[in-house]
């Protein structure tokens, strides 16, 4: 029966991801974007929440709360909307810990998720995304030969999170029988990490090119997983893409809000002229539009239905709704908005970025 | 717990009604827009069999005056979900079915138990009966506070003088059935919003005549009459509320409606888009085009891209309307979530049905398909209920924390 009410134990995860976001990540994101760092004391809260250790099973270490696309979704929201870059900091080792859950061999989870339990920030991540136009997260560049019992990789990534302090990088590429995944550890021979990358929003995001040339990995660094459970990732990171699209969004729009009600213009506050109110109403519902797409193609997630469909629909939507959300709450602070002082610069180069990071594979 | 997926009776009557839009109304369609005003008796008998005791707002009428059980229901998200399907069918035909529609939902808001029963029972028996509500006058729309139709006591009774125009179903409520209008007037014109009323005046009640009856852009199979009250004498008790100005109750409990209405408006709106929607994808998948949802987007069609684009604005909107009609049933107070999804739904069905006719090219723009009449028959979406821009001045109002006095 349809309900929009999330069970009061989502509720507090919320509440318990939003009091972090209020009270540590936003007082610190303006800093994060001007240092292109996130601080290792907020790092160092943020883990303690748990957010990689939760989906990870008792017997590796973990919390063993499962895996819930509509947990991760009030999750990520609540973190956006303290800051994007922290957020997506935060959650980097998942993109090797969830794929390891999913696709895993029993060796491979025991060997890799323990690592992950500790009491300190443990950094992993992925590389999907490469520097091509014409990239097709399906059909990776990169190769994968099979020589031996060992497969070789070749090729160039970009947008890998953290790659120059991750124990493992999770590399997506082509094998000959269709797509597949290497858990490539750190320090490999032939894995070049490139300069860090300089990006327009997410500055705070420390991302890194990285060049492949003969990799030599063993077959048992392959996750087992097929085309299905590629598609799955790739459905569960469109719904995080856009649960992080409705922080960012939301952020945007609770600026412009409060903004709108403070500054006054013709003897009254902005916020009173239908042209600003129009335009804060507008963003108002388009948040919750988004939400709810966000919301719909995870719970299909959770449920075990096809969500493809959905989970494009909600990344596509979010993706152009953040960005109109964020330019809307820009104008509505108009010179203001331009200056750094204020963050909705920052959120508008933030919500740039969600059309860019369909490669990024975050979950 | 979140979830989405509707009940299995909801999706019972779902799929019934789904089968009455696609074999009664799409087949009828074009001819009732072409012969605009007329009636297509056949399936308005069939609709009053099968559906009387539906009421506007959703769930069943009262049907012995008393009020529904309290507690989660399902009946505003089963209305919602059924108004859909219908205007999937055909939203004129939709419009003209007979209930007690927008008069009924005003009666079940705001009337007393006693007044429920005696002007909601009559949708469970007998002949086919309309209800209306006439709150627009030619010189009062979207600020309904402007009204000038003047009730003054006479003994006995309440005498109403005045125009209204754009009445949805009028003419069948106010003369061609044994119906009722609910009409909004005054008290006392120098109190403004606190002096306005609602009340039930009976179909053929004299001094209440039907002038005229609309020609109009779309949704030609339902009328929109021009009521005249000239000295109409009704019963005093045929006031919703209180007559007590200074309880100021009776504006807001009449706008309170709209909370209950907006939503199944916003989903008729919906109904139409994916009319539209449906169309195209059909059309482009019986020629062989597949639209791939998630292919890379260096290699997506602008066409491909269109129809994602207007997949995920159709969603959005029944999204909101759904959550809207979810906490009208959970007796949570959706004032703002109701404006919400009808603005939007307005918007986008606006916005679907024109590309929709973009597609076809000039197949759309042609009468010998349905494609121009789902693009005419949208517009009204983005009016009525409260235009696209009334319902942003609540949203505003709400988000922002202001009064109508302080955002005007």
């Amino acid at each position: 029966m349809v309900n929009f009410k999330p069970t009061e134990d989502q509720e507090l995860l919320r509440d318990t991801m939003q009091s972090f976001a209020r009270e540590v990540v936003r007082p610190s994101a303006r800093e994060a974007d001007e240092k292109d760092a996130v601080s290792s004391e907020v790092v160092q809260k943020g883990w303690a929440l748990g957010l990689v250790q939760n989906s990870i099973p008792e017997e590796h270490g973990g919390f063993g709360s499962g895996r819930s696309a509509i947990r991760s979704a009030l999750k990520l929201e609540e973190l956006a909307y303290g800051d994007l870059a922290t957020a997506m900091h935060l959650v980097t080792p998942r993109l090797l810990t969830v794929p390891l859950l999913i696709a895993g061999t029993p060796e491979q989870q025991a060997k890799w998720l323990p690592r992950f339990c500790g009491d300190a920030f443990t950094p992993a991540t992925a590389a999907l995304a490469e520097p091509a136009w014409n990239f097709d997260p399906r059909q990776p560049a990169t190769k994968a030969e099979k020589s031996g019992g060992d497969y070789v990789l070749s090729g160039k990534k970009c947008l890998v999170p953290l790659a120059d302090r991750a124990e493992a990088v999770l590399v997506y590429a082509q094998a000959s029988d269709g797509l597949a995944a290497f858990v490539v550890e750190r320090g490999a021979s032939g894995l070049t990490i490139g300069p860090r990358e300089k990006n327009m929003g997410v500055k705070a995001l420390d991302t890194f090119p990285l060049v492949l040339e003969n990799v030599r990995v063993p077959s048992g660094a392959r996750l087992a997983g097929d085309d299905k459970a590629v598609q799955g990732l790739v459905d569960a990171s469109r719904v995080a893409s856009a649960a992080l699209a409705v922080g960012v969004s939301r952020a945007a729009f609770d600026y412009a809000r409060d903004y709108a009600k403070e500054r006054k213009a013709f003897g009254v506050a902005i916020a009173r002229k239908q042209v600003i109110a129009f335009m804060l109403a507008d963003m108002a519902t388009e948040v919750d539009a988004m939400r709810l797409l966000a919301w719909e193609a995870a719970w299909r997630i959770d449920q075990g239905l096809p969500a493809t469909r959905e989970s494009l629909l909600a990344r596509h939507y979010a993706a152009q709704a953040s960005l109109k959300i964020a330019d809307n709450a820009l104008q509505v602070l108009g010179g203001h908005g331009y200056i750094r002082d204020h963050l909705v610069e920052l959120f508008l180069r933030n919500a740039r970025g969600f059309a860019a990071f369909d490669g990024l594979a975050i979950v | 717990m979140i979830d989405f997926e509707l009940s299995d009776s909801t999706k019972g009557v779902q799929q019934m009604v789904r089968a009455a839009a696609e074999q009664m109304m799409r087949p009828i369609s074009r001819e009732y827009d072409e012969r605009e005003h007329e009636k297509p008796w056949d399936f308005l008998n069939t609709m009053w069999g099968a559906s009387r005791g539906v009421s506007m707002s959703g769930g069943d009428a009262p049907k012995d005056g008393q009020p529904k059980p309290k507690g989660p229901s399902e009946g505003t998200l089963r209305a919602v979900v059924t108004t859909e399907e219908l205007c999937w069918g055909d939203v004129g035909l939709y419009l003209s079915i007979p209930n007690s529609g927008l008069g009924g939902a005003a009666v079940a808001a705001a009337g007393t138990p006693e007044q429920k029963k005696r002007f909601l029972s009559r949708f469970t028996e007998g002949e086919p009966k309309w209800g209306a509500m006439a709150i627009t006058e030619p010189g009062a729309g979207s600020d309904s506070a402007a009204i000038q139709t003047t009730a003054v006591r006479d003994g006995d009774h309440w005498v109403l003088n005045g125009t209204k125009i754009f009445c949805t179903s009028g003419l069948m409520a106010a003369e061609k059935s044994k119906g009722f209008v609910v009409v909004w007037a005054t008290l006392d014109r120098s109190a403004g919003r606190a002096g306005i009323r609602a009340f039930v005046v009976e179909a053929g009640t004299p001094g209440m005549y039907v002038t005229k009856v609309e020609h109009k852009l779309g949704i030609r199979a339902s009328d929109t009459a021009t009521i005249v009250l000239e000295d109409c004498r009704i019963p005093l008790d045929n006031l919703l509320g209180s007559a007590e100005i200074k309880q100021g109750k009776g504006f807001k409990g009449a706008m309170a409606t709209f909370d209950a209405t907006r939503p199944i408006v916003a989903a008729s709106a919906v109904g139409v888009a994916r009319a539209a929607l449906d169309f195209v994808k059909d059309t482009l998948a019986k020629n062989g085009v597949e639209i791939r949802y998630g292919a890379p987007i260096h290699t997506l069609t602008a066409l491909e891209r269109d129809v994602i684009e207007m997949e995920a604005q159709v969603q959005a909107a029944r999204l909101l309307v759904w959550r809207a009609a979810w906490m009208m049933d959970n007796g949570l107070h959706n004032n703002l979530e109701a404006s919400m999804c009808k603005s939007k739904a307005g918007i986008v069905v606006t916005l679907v049905t024109q590309k929709a006719v973009e597609i076809m090219g000039p197949l759309g723009y042609s009468r010998e398909l349905l494609v121009e009449k789902w693009m005419r028959d949208a517009k009204i979406s983005d009016i009525y209920e409260g235009t696209q821009q009334i319902n942003q001045l609540i949203i505003a109002r709400r988000i922002l924390g202001y009064s109508s006095e302080e955002l005007r």
